[in-house]
Formats: structure tokens, sequence, C-alpha cells
């Protein structure tokens, strides 16, 4: 069984972040970019289907993305078959300089699949910069394959897989489903694994990133973006500052005063 | 296809166990609203048991499909389902939740309706025929305002972001049945069970008072740190989604959007940055203090006081002056 797990990375939320002049768009200049976190959750559900035998896992990037060779060799260090990375014949400019839409990874992604088709496709349930959609239920619709999002375990029996679906309160809906299938990942049934910087290292110096150009239907998504800010602040918080000591005190008082601890 | 287009803005209803959620009703308040402005009328799709009509006022039409593969939600029936639904009535807008629903529905239907969609929406109006829509990414920490351009357009909505619709009116609605395509006699995918919710050892949302972590808590070996300052106060520890996913303390401990939703006297956030899908979740709380290093956290914005002092430097302080 083949396994594709598109991954990506995205800005890292513990920074802040710059958007451009125009306000169109996110300055990537000084960003660090992360492997988005339910692709992490993706890969280690895939790894773990691998682990139970049977199972060739395929890490799947766009080149134009950000820090994309550092993911898709993790990958690798963590155990993955292969890493595939993917060029956009038809693009133009500088890669890594714009956003790209879900629309367009998820026609590039189709595109990819119909070359090299997969049993099944396990990706992120969403990314923290989705803004037209996610990409499970995009890839799904594009390939006319069936889809489920914010799955929580996967397994395989025969043609088809059984899902866990959550939903809000943790009530889940476990479904059968026939392959080929995509699916989006909430969390794995472990946290993901760990790989160290030499393993990483070693993987980088084996090489092996296969490098595929593919031409996608056009796809774009429809939404115009007029402006991108900051939401402004429009907490009351009262901030609390000087020392650690000072402000454990001012805490205190605030719990004292509503009888939640003594003295 | 259906060449008429409305300037209906629809909704779909969601429901579990013969009860339309919350966030239905928080859609269809702004569905009324938006409707008056486009001067159409809002609608509401109820897919499976028809009993459930009597929950849907505020709306002016109720679109009803009936069929065994829709009496509990399942995601290909519900899809092939609502497409037939929206190439029949041609809304101008289809409002979802931005949650589980709205996260296998929305951009599927994007796709197969061929409508752009905005996701993970706080904010909607209506400018000329323009539909404007305002997304929160980056875990909150970017507002995007987008225009949803053409004849329709789909938005998956945060929880919270718009309030109930209010009293519903005596009216009954006009209801619109809509035949079930012959797609839904051969699905893909089947429901083999329903899981209820874990119980757990504690029921976070019963507590007068929880210490919540996120991501600022870096690591499973710092959350005895935390797990101290709940025990020196003998409440419960609870926890945003990272630390869940990490595995570092079980689901039934999660507060937000696809945890459980809280509302203790006092809420003390130590490094959770407050994505829209947390703040979700405990909202509502009397007090809510929050510590987080970086001054730009969204947790801020709803907090009742606040602090920037790293986490790893107050909770010891506190534990100490709990003990005293």
């Amino acid at each position: 069984m083949r396994i594709v797990v598109p991954m990506k990375a995205v800005p890292d939320l513990v920074e802040e972040i710059e958007l451009t002049s125009d306000e169109t768009g996110i300055d990537r200049e000084y960003l660090t970019f992360v492997l988005s976190e339910w692709d992490a959750q993706a890969l280690e559900e895939a790894l773990l289907l691998k682990d139970a035998g049977g199972v060739d896992v395929v890490a799947v990037g766009l080149a134009d993305d950000p820090e994309i060779d550092q993911v898709l060799y993790t990958a690798l260090a963590k155990g993955a078959d292969a890493a595939v990375k993917i060029a956009d014949a038809t693009a133009v400019g500088s890669p890594g300089t714009a956003d790209i839409e879900t629309a367009d990874r998820a026609a590039l992604l189709a595109g990819y699949l119909a070359a090299e088709p997969a049993d099944l496709v396990i990706t992120g349930v969403q990314a923290a910069d989705d803004l037209d959609g996610q990409l499970p239920s995009t890839l799904g619709a594009l390939l006319d394959v069936p889809h489920v999002s914010v799955v929580v375990s996967v397994e395989v029996a025969g043609g088809s897989v059984t899902v866990r679906q959550e939903f809000a309160g943790g009530r889940s809906h476990e479904l059968q489903v026939q392959l080929p299938a995509v699916i989006g990942v909430q969390s794995a049934r472990q946290a993901p694994r760990y790989a160290s910087i030499t393993r990483i290292r070693q993987a980088m110096q084996a090489g092996g990133l296969t490098e595929l150009t593919v031409s996608p239907s056009p796809a774009a998504s429809g939404l115009v973006v007029r402006r991108m800010h900051r939401p402004e602040a429009t907490g009351q918080a009262e901030m609390l500052t000087g020392s650690a000591v000072d402000v454990a005190d001012q805490i205190m008082g605030l719990l004292r005063a509503r009888g939640l601890v003594k003295g | 296809m259906n060449d008429k287009v409305s300037r209906n803005v629809m909704v779909l209803a969601e429901h579990t166990g013969m009860q339309v959620s919350e966030g239905t009703y928080e859609l269809i308040g702004k569905a009324s609203e938006l409707a008056v402005a486009l001067g159409g009328a809002a609608e509401v799709v109820l897919l499976g048991p028809r009993d459930l009509i009597d929950q849907l006022g505020g709306v002016d039409i109720v679109v009803s499909m009936e069929h065994p593969a829709l009496t509990e939600y399942l995601p290909e029936a519900y899809e092939r389902a609502l497409l037939e639904v929206l190439v029949q009535r041609s809304p101008r807008l289809l409002l979802m939740s931005n949650a589980t629903v709205g996260l296998d529905l929305g951009a599927a239907l994007s796709v197969r309706w061929d409508a752009p969609l905005v996701a993970s929406v706080s904010a909607l109006e209506i400018d000329g025929d323009a539909v404007m829509a305002t997304a929160k990414i980056l875990g909150g920490k970017v507002l995007v305002e987008t225009e949803l351009p053409g004849e329709r357009g789909i938005a998956t909505v945060l929880g919270g972001a718009f309030s109930a619709a209010a009293s519903q009116p005596a009216s009954t609605p006009q209801v619109v049945q809509v035949a079930p395509p012959a797609g839904l006699d051969a699905l893909r995918m089947s429901l083999q069970r329903v899981v209820e919710a874990d119980d757990g050892d504690v029921d976070i949302s019963a507590a007068d008072m929880l210490v919540s972590v996120g991501r600022g808590i870096e690591s499973q070996d710092n959350m005895a740190t935390v797990q101290d300052l709940a025990d020196a106060l003998g409440v419960p520890l609870s926890a945003s989604r990272p630390v869940v996913d990490a595995g570092w303390l079980p689901k039934t401990r999660q507060v937000g959007q696809s945890g459980l939703k809280v509302k203790p006297r006092v809420y003390l956030a130590l490094g959770i940055s407050g994505a829209p899908e947390h703040l979700e979740g405990m909202r509502n709380a009397e007090l809510i203090i929050a510590c987080n290093t970086d001054p730009g956290a969204p947790i801020f914005g709803i907090a009742h006081y606040g602090t920037t002092v790293d986490l790893f430097d107050l909770v010891p302080e506190l534990v100490d002056k709990i003990r005293d």
C-alpha cells in the first residue's frame, strides 16, 4: 500500500508576524517557518501504519514552499520511504515569495497523484495559514475520492480504512472508507516521533529528494484579499508588571479576593 | 443546473442526538441579518430527521431532505445532499461551522459547486452587492479582509463569532422538500458506530478554577511544574489543543472547540497564545488571568489580567506563596 503525505511549513506562531507594506500578504523575509503541526500528526499516523507493515510512506511537498527541504529530510529521518518535491511547470516569479492558496496547492498535488496514484493520502486537517479552504477536502473533491477530516486514528483493513472522526466535546464517529481516499488528521494515535539532528543530517547527506515537475489545471480560488491587518487591541487585559514575585503577589490578591486561596 | 440565482443566505443545520447545535443558531442569527441586507431570505438546510424542523425558528425557509444515510452526520452523504440543495436553490452565500462539518464539506463544495470559500471567518457584512468576510488566521494573529465575488460563495465561521439568533418568532418557516440525489445510495463510506465522549477522571467543565497550560510549556518534562501549581490550588489542570495532541494530558482535559467549553470563576492561562479555537472554549470564564511572554498574544485580547513574565519564573513563586 502506498501512502502519500503532503506536508508544508507555516510561519512559527511564537514569532511576531509582519505584513507586507501593501497589507495583502505576510512579509516572509525575517519569518521562521516550521512544519505545520497537523502535518506532523499526519506523518506520525502514516508511520504508525508503516510500522504495522505492508506500507510505503512518501512525503510530498511543493518546491516553492519555504523550508521544504528541511521538512522532507526530517520526514525521511523519521522513517518515510521516499520524499518528493513538486515544482509547478507553469509558475512564474521567484519561489518562496508568496503565499500559495490551498486551491493551487491541491491542483499541483492532484496532478502529481494522477501521475503517481496513492492508495491513501494522509495530511494535516488544516494549517494555520489556510484562508481559501483546507487541503484534505479540496484534494478529495479534485480527485473525486472519499475524504474525511478531523480524524484521530486510521486503521487499514483490506481495500478500506477504518477512521475515527472527532466532533466537539470528544464525541466521535467510526467510519469505514473505501480506498483510495484522502484523510485529514487532527491528531495521531501517539505523539509525533522525534528525529535527532544527526539523523536529519544523515538524511540530507544521503540526498534522496526526488524532484518532479507538474502542470496543474488552473484552480484559482476566486477569493479576493483586500487587506490584512493585526487584530486591534480589543483587549481590556490589565497588565500586571514587575518581577515574577511582584506578579505572583498580584495574582494571589486576585485569587484571595475570590476566596480561592486562604490568607 | 438551475440558472436562477437567489439572494438568499443559507445555513447548514448541524445536529446530534436529535438536538440542533448551538453553533447553528449563531449562524442563523447572522444569516437573517445578511439576508435583509441582500434583499433575500434566510434558509436553513436540514439534512436528516424532519422532526427537527420544530427547533428551527428564526428563519424564513427550511430546506429539508430525508434519507437513511443522513440520520447521523456522514461526510460523503452530507456532501452529496448539500450539493444537490445548492444546485437547486442557488443561494448567494452558504454558512457552515469552521469545525468538523465545515472542515469536511466547505472546501469540497467550493470545488464541486464552483464557489469561492473563506475559512475561519470572524465577521461578515454586505457591502453593496459584495459579501465581505474577515478571516482570523495564524492562530488569530492576523485578520484578513476578503471579498467573495460573483454570484455565490461559502464561509466557514468560527464558533462564538456571532451571537445566537435572538427570540424565535412564533411563525413557522416555509418548508421546502428536496428529493435525495441517487448518489446517496452509492456511498463509498459508512458509519460503523458512534462513540460518546470519555467521562475522564475529572470534569473540567464543573471546576471552580482551572490552571490551563498551552504550547508555552515546551516539553512534557515541564508539565510537573504546572501540575504542582494545580495541586497546590486543589484545582484540575487543563490544556489547549497542542498539549493534548502531544499526548501530555488526556483529551478530557482539553479546552476549546474540539475539546470542552468551560466557564470557571477563574481561568489561569499559562503559555496559551489564544487561538480562536481555544478562546471559543473559555471566553465565558468569569475571570481570565493570562501569562504569555509574547505581548502580542491574542489571549490578552480577552483576558482580564495579563502578564508577560515567563511562566517558568511565575509558577514556582505562586506555588511557594500558596504553600506558605
